[in-house]
């Protein structure tokens, strides 16, 4: 039988059908046994500019899962996010996105492929109003009802803020919240939150892991939340612990979590151990 | 009216035709419209350019457009415009002024405004000033606004020059009565080579006065601002002026402030602040997917409405 055109096209196109399906299902496999790796880091280190050592050789994988980010204060936590954002160049490693290098990628290319960053400290504009900054994190025209659907969900009433200037004239438990907003409104693959409970004010825990748990849901993306409550440890899939620039601990909460809380009981001093348990 | 005329009257005064209500459109050093209403009488001056704006005791609710624009290269225009706000009236003006300078001659508009706002009267004054065309002619604008406020009078004035004009110094003089209050926002962007110069003078000289200037303003590439302002306490009376600037480039910013009080319960303030644009909201909006040039733009634009 003489073949035609259409017949060699249609034998093209299962040919490619089949190559298709075989990747998705390996792609599946791979995410199935835990292998899929979003953001590879390997051996990241940074100095600051007076030469001191902040992150030293940091190698991590992050999926599509919920790590807390926590460890002591000066550890090396939000540096390390800063790496991961593009805010701050390491000064030495790769980072690598689904496998492609963006250690040079600059913070818009790493936002416009889907990262976000909320900040520990909500920056302040003078004249930007909280519908411009929700408009630009979208993407798009929002709508009053986008401003609403993600303003409602940090305990916001679109109504009484979307027409307010994203400055001093807030509280900085508002600004906070605005800040995890935008994330939010970005519906972005990776998440990245510095210390998103800091300041909250009357709202409470409870919302702000609830917020997490509905992104991690909704997205299915990864979200790395550096926190320093055992509330946010409790929801996460895993936990990294952060200690003069170096990984103590990194692995499942089950693994992580127990001996954290042990060790906090631990370190607390002879005198207020007394007390609290006085009172 | 041709293309060129018809966006200086969209851009100084957001009119897609002749308004409704009072107005007088000033064309070429000419007047090319005129309407007066029952309450407000738009008289030509007959001892030299201007007008005379008559607002009736009680006008509320009525507004005055009183735009001018200049097409034609080398025209040097001065206009003297007075406006008598009557007791309890409250009312809006637009001005403004829109040059388009294609030509290689220098076109300016030096426009008087004197403000006689009588007791208890309202007025909102709005004026923008924008400049465009090609030539090497420059487009300049020197506007001088003199504030008489009686007993109990406001006024909320709001300027703006965000593009085009070459060189302008800008004066505002005001005088405040008992319970007057005078409420000023100034916008300015000045790129290029541009030079820009605003002058304010209060004295707040009636008991329980207010007054609060505001102004905002952009230097960008080689231009060059100068703000100064003096506010005379003579009374017991509330003073602010607040002078906030982004430097840009190689532009030059400087900022005179002076407060003078003659009078122990005069309370008066000034803040002042040069600056570039802070780092920190780039970034931040840089990890919403702008480039730094969206970023700075985006910056600008917020600080600037």
């Amino acid at each position: 039988m003489k073949e035609t055109a259409l017949g060699k096209r249609k034998a093209a196109g299962t040919v490619l059908g089949c190559f298709v399906l075989f990747f998705q299902i390996h792609k599946r496999s791979i995410r199935s046994n835990g292998v899929n790796r979003l953001l590879t880091l390997q051996q990241i280190s940074y100095d600051s500019e007076d030469a001191k050592e902040i992150l030293h050789d940091i190698s991590l994988e992050f999926q599509d899962e919920f790590v807390a980010i926590t460890g002591p204060n000066g550890g090396g936590k939000s540096t390390l996010a800063k790496i991961i954002a593009g805010i701050l160049k390491p000064t030495a490693g790769r980072i690598f996105w689904d496998g492609k290098d963006i250690t040079e990628m600059s913070i818009t290319d790493r936002a416009r492929m889907g990262m976000s960053y909320a900040f520990q400290q909500p920056v302040q504009f003078k004249g930007l109003r909280v519908r411009d900054l929700l408009k630009l994190a979208a993407g798009k025209d929002s709508t009053f009802r986008d401003a609403c659907d993600v303003l409602s969900e940090v305990g916001l009433c679109a109504r009484d803020y979307i027409d307010r200037d994203l400055d001093g004239s807030l509280s900085g438990g508002e600004r906070k919240r605005i800040e995890i907003a935008m994330v939010l409104a970005r519906k972005t693959r990776v998440s990245v939150f510095d210390e998103p409970e800091a300041g909250i004010d009357l709202w409470s825990f409870q919302n702000l892991t609830r917020v997490f748990e509905k992104l991690q849901k909704q997205l299915n993306g990864c979200i790395l939340v550096i926190s320093h409550q055992e509330r946010i440890l409790e929801i996460a899939d895993k936990i990294l612990y952060l200690k003069d620039g170096h990984v103590e601990r990194y692995g499942s909460r089950a693994e992580i979590l127990p001996s954290l809380l042990q060790s906090a009981e631990h370190g607390t001093c002879q005198v207020m151990k007394e007390k609290m348990e006085g009172a | 009216m041709d293309l060129i005329e018809q966006n200086l009257l969209r851009e100084v005064a957001d009119l897609d035709g002749l308004p409704t209500g009072a107005y007088n459109l000033r064309e070429n050093g000419k007047t090319a419209a005129r309407n007066s209403t029952a309450n407000i009488e738009i008289i030509p001056k007959t001892d030299k350019p201007g007008i005379d704006i008559r607002i009736h005791p009680g006008t509320r609710h009525e507004s005055v457009h009183i735009p001018v624009i200049l097409s034609e290269s080398g025209l040097k225009d001065l206009v003297y415009n007075d406006f008598y706000i009557g007791e309890g009236s409250d009312v809006v003006i637009i001005a403004g002024c829109g040059i388009s300078n294609c030509g290689n001659a220098d076109s300016e508009h030096d426009g008087i405004h004197t403000f006689y706002v009588a007791k208890n009267a309202k007025v909102r004054y709005i004026e923008k000033h924008y400049g465009e065309g090609e030539g090497r002619g420059k487009r300049l604008m020197n506007p001088t606004t003199i504030v008489h406020l009686e007993e109990g009078a406001v006024m909320e004035m709001e300027t703006a020059q965000i593009a085009g004009v070459d060189d302008t110094l800008r004066i505002t003089e005001a005088t405040l009565a008992e319970n007057a209050t005078l409420e000023i926002k100034e916008k300015i962007l000045t790129t290029g080579d541009q030079h820009a110069e605003s002058k304010f003078t209060a004295d707040l000289n009636g008991e329980n006065s207010s007054c609060n200037i505001i102004s905002h303003a952009v230097a960008r590439d080689e231009s060059r601002q100068h703000f100064s302002s003096v506010l005379n306490g003579k009374a017991a009376c509330a003073g602010h002026t607040e002078c906030d600037s982004i430097i840009m480039d190689h532009a030059v910013v400087l900022a005179s402030p002076q407060l003078c009080a003659s009078c122990q319960d005069a309370n008066l303030i000034h803040e002042a602040a040069i600056g570039k644009i802070a780092g920190e909201q780039l970034i931040k909006l840089m990890t919403l997917g702008l480039t730094e040039k969206e970023a700075e733009e985006q910056v600008i634009a917020g600080f600037l409405r």
